[in-house]
């Protein structure tokens, strides 16, 4: 009888414990759902890092004569656009801006986002409840309107339409990191080792982060897909990258004009917004599972 | 009770003066002087001079809010630099046709989200929940501007069941009461009601999901209650939540309609921000911005006091 009591203990301490992010990753190998999705991304973002490679023609140079051809020409597999140049190169090389243009206002949010929720949640008080209410007034603006009327501002422009676009994550993402600051700071060990005599700098990097990035990543990864919509939508509305450079957004804003002679064509750059934008939603919900193994 | 709305309503006005100020701060971002859409660029610089003391463009900036808000609060958004209309006006007639997109657009999203969301809460695993959540996904995912343009291609250009653009017949802009105005309604608010469909099926099923397990649920059931009665109990529980989430959804649509508006030239807010972006017509961006605001703030503060109107429990804490 002693040897089946003893025996699950010995069996847990066998297996070399794994840290929880190491136990997240794990998890995720063994999701299908994950595992396809994250094929197809990686597809996508490879087609557009190696795009210069890869890309059948010239993204920038038309031709007058092959002016909107239909998928399936010969020598243009997606057929062309309507200054002629050819789609799957464009499609490609559109894939490098409008990637950056989705991911980077997340991590500036998920980075200046954590830093002054940690700030706020930590050092508590008015100072808080200072910075908090003034985020308020960002969420007493729809978030497409704010972008749209920021970089309407700023003027058009790639670098505009990401610093609009980062502004109006920042105060998600801070009201997540805030929160989640604010809890952990009351508990005893926070305490103990402010006893112990630790400045509030170590305190934050060891202790707190550890607890402030696990949902202030779920999140940020929540707003991949938001970002990419956004940022097309910016520059079909005009207001993000400039002609001729290729981006998904501003390729569905000039092709507008064929959909009535190349309708297929003409949808081509927004199906891959769509693809792109619903696979970092799937993954995040995903991930989000994946790290709810704790609980 | 009481006490509660005018503590929300006393919450509110630092917001709506905050939302005041960023509206107009914006202005101050923007590149480049607003006086070249009405100025040459070699006006002598008397003319200039006698321009800028025309829009109070001469005195110090906060001096200039206060002007600016004054006037704001009594109906005066300004005149228009690019057609020198009275912005009040061009926004007042604007934001009835952005309304009555988003306000369709919310109500068809909504219905259809409650009833698919509950659908999908009382059947869980069944085919019909995999749709739902599948139709949640793609509603939050799928850039709308893009649905539009399907949309268009399939049910205008292929069927030509409904008009590509536009919001009437006789492109004025008017809107009236009548089929031949209602046909170019459909797209545009179809296109549009497919982001609150996705997040209220997907909050209706969490709740009602979550809802039946309850024990008070399984007590109803319990004692004999039909599925009719049960779903009551369960209706008047999920309604405060869909209220606000379906309330906050109206906003977010008014402000998000531009893109829609754009495709389907849709003679709205999204189309008059369009044009003063673009002429840089600073009056109009910043009246057509605290207008929207103004009234997602306001539509803010109905939800909150609506809330425990209909959830008792609420208006205790």
């Amino acid at each position: 009888m002693p040897a089946s009591l003893v025996l699950p203990v010995n069996a847990v301490a066998a297996t070399p414990s794994r840290s929880y992010w190491a136990m997240v990753w794990h998890q995720l190998r063994r999701d299908p759902m994950a595992l396809f999705i994250s094929a197809i991304l990686l597809l996508i973002i490879l087609s557009a890092v190696f795009a210069p490679w890869l890309a059948p023609d010239d993204a920038y140079k038309g031709s007058m004569l092959h002016r909107l051809l239909p998928m399936g020409s010969e020598g243009h597999l997606l057929g062309t656009d309507e200054l002629g140049r050819d789609m799957v190169s464009r499609l490609m090389y559109g894939g490098r801006i409008s990637l950056l243009m989705g991911v980077i206002p997340v991590l500036a949010a998920f980075v200046i986002g954590t830093a002054i929720g940690l700030f706020a949640g930590y050092v508590g008080g008015t100072v808080n409840m200072a910075i908090m209410r003034v985020l308020d007034v960002f969420y007493a603006f729809p978030s497409v309107l704010l972008a749209v009327a920021i970089s309407g501002a700023l003027g058009p422009g790639m670098s505009n339409s990401l610093i609009a676009l980062s502004l109006i994550f920042i105060p998600q993402v801070v009201r997540v990191a805030e929160s989640v600051t604010t809890q952990v700071r009351k508990l005893d060990y926070i305490e103990a080792a402010r006893m112990s005599g630790a400045g509030a700098f170590s305190i934050i990097r060891v202790h707190v982060l550890g607890n402030v990035l696990g949902p202030v990543f779920v999140y940020a990864t929540g707003l991949l897909s938001v970002s990419m919509i956004l940022a097309s939508g910016l520059s079909f509305l005009g207001l993000g990258v400039k002609p001729p450079e290729p981006e998904w957004g501003l390729m569905l804003n000039t092709l507008r004009s064929a959909i009535y002679t190349n309708p297929w064509v003409a949808a081509l750059p927004g199906a891959l917004i769509f693809i792109t934008s619903i696979a970092f939603n799937l993954l995040a919900d995903s991930v989000r599972s994946a790290m709810d193994i704790r609980r | 009770m009481l006490t509660y709305i005018f503590k929300r309503v006393l919450y509110a006005i630092p917001i709506a003066l905050s939302v005041t100020v960023v509206s107009f701060i914006l202005v101050y971002l923007a590149p480049g002087d607003p006086l070249n859409a009405i100025a040459p660029a070699d006006a002598p610089a008397e003319v200039i001079q006698a321009l800028k003391s025309a829009y109070g463009l001469d005195r110090p900036v906060p001096v200039q809010y206060g002007m600016w808000l004054l006037r704001a609060v009594q109906g005066d958004l300004g005149t228009s630099i690019a057609s020198g209309r009275a912005v009040a006006g061009e926004v007042l007639s604007a934001v009835g046709n952005t309304l009555l997109l988003a306000g369709f657009a919310a109500f068809a999203g909504v219905l259809a989200g409650c009833i698919l969301g509950a659908l999908a809460g009382y059947h869980r695993g069944s085919w019909i929940d995999r749709a739902a959540t599948a139709v949640s996904v793609i509603g939050v995912s799928i850039p709308h501007y893009w649905l539009g343009l399907v949309l268009t291609i399939v049910f205008s250009i292929w069927l030509g069941w409904f008009p590509a653009m536009g919001a009437g017949p006789d492109g004025s802009g008017a809107w009236m009461w009548d089929a031949a105005h209602l046909r170019y309604l459909v797209l545009p608010a179809l296109t549009l009601s497919v982001i609150p469909m996705g997040i209220i099926t997907r909050t209706v099923r969490a709740l009602v999901a979550e809802m039946l397990e309850q024990e008070f649920v399984v007590a109803l059931r319990a004692r004999g209650l039909s599925g009719r009665a049960v779903f009551r109990h369960i209706a008047k529980n999920t309604a405060p939540t869909v209220l606000a989430v379906a309330g906050l959804q109206i906003g977010y649509l008014m402000g998000g309609s531009i893109l829609v508006e754009t495709v389907f030239a849709w003679p709205g807010t999204g189309y008059l921000l369009n044009t003063a972006i673009f002429q840089r017509d600073i009056p109009l961006l910043q009246g057509t911005l605290l207008v929207l605001c103004m009234f997602f703030v306001v539509l803010n503060l109905v939800v909150d006091i609506l809330q425990p109107l209909i959830d008792p429990r609420m208006g205790r804490g």
